[in-house]
């Protein structure tokens, strides 16, 4: 197949591409533009918020969740960031997600169902 | 399709290739463990077929058997909402873009990688009530258009060298 009949048959499928892939890189950057700094961070279970801590202090703290509080995920704040340390879930997501700070960045553990959201405080 | 009996058996056949390539994939290692749920979805490949060679009902329904037989064999009802979202709004999209005539089987495999993604990622906002989870499908829309390119270059080779065999 030489290069126009490549272009004419797959001209619908790269505009395709090229929408899905603008659309992705405005939201983006709308993402990144309107991002700031956060000073709070909360954690919520099932959806129903538990604990908020300051961004500005260095904390290590045990989220037990589950019937019994048999499930852990192991949240550090230090130098005004929060990543999940260590956790007992399977997939251990939460642990490979990098350092949130800005506001509306999340580190979520869907098998424990913990949402750790940086927020604005004021 | 001859018969009926011809139809069941052919659907059977492929039901069981599209849960082998769900247990083909979950042997995988994770591509990104940063952004969860980023996979090639090679299931995909046996619904898209499905989808060109006999018809909509046929992908729709194995679709759905294999969903919940990988739930019941490998997950749990949580993972069965996720992938029933996605995969109705998969399958929609991917029904109305190949109807359209406009995209070959990567386009229209693209669109229902996206489709697919989106629905597991409304399901996650709904079942973590945050929003802010909608964030992932800015990453989720580049890995969709991936896996979809992948998927759809497979599907249509497929569809290609199996042309001659009438089903």
């Amino acid at each position: 197949m030489n290069k126009t009949d490549f272009l004419k048959k797959h001209r619908n499928d790269l505009l395709l591409i090229g929408g899905i892939l603008a659309v992705a890189l405005i939201a983006f950057a709308v993402f990144v533009l309107t991002m700031k700094k956060g000073d709070m961070v909360t954690v919520s279970v099932n959806g129903v918020e538990k604990f908020s801590y300051s961004l500005n202090e260095n904390i290590k703290t045990v989220i037990t969740t589950g019937d019994n509080g048999e499930r852990s995920n192991v949240l550090v704040i230090q130098n005004g960031e929060a990543y999940v340390e260590s956790a007992d879930c399977p997939d251990k997501i939460c642990v490979g997600h990098r350092s949130i700070s800005k506001v509306g960045e999340t580190i979520v553990c869907l098998p424990h169902k913990v949402v750790v959201a940086v927020v604005d405080g004021n | 399709m001859k018969s009926k009996t011809a139809k069941i058996t052919f659907l059977g056949l492929a039901t069981a290739c599209a849960l082998v390539l769900s247990y083909v994939e979950s042997l995988l290692p994770p591509i990104w463990s940063a952004v969860p749920g980023v996979k090639v979805g090679l299931p995909n490949i046996v619904i898209i077929y499905l989808l060109y060679k006999v018809s909509f009902k046929s992908a729709a329904a194995v679709s759905f058997v294999r969903i919940i037989a990988v739930s019941m064999l490998f997950g749990n009802v949580m993972i069965m909402s996720y992938s029933i979202a996605g995969a109705v709004l998969s399958l929609g999209v991917m029904a109305i873009l190949k109807k359209t005539k406009a995209f070959s089987t990567v386009g229209v495999s693209i669109a229902g990688a996206v489709a697919h993604n989106l629905g597991q990622i409304i399901v996650a906002m709904v079942v973590m009530q945050t929003k802010e989870i909608g964030y992932y499908m800015i990453v989720l829309c580049v890995t969709g258009v991936l896996a979809g390119i992948v998927i759809g270059i497979a599907g249509g080779m497929l569809l290609k060298y199996t042309e001659k065999i009438k089903l």
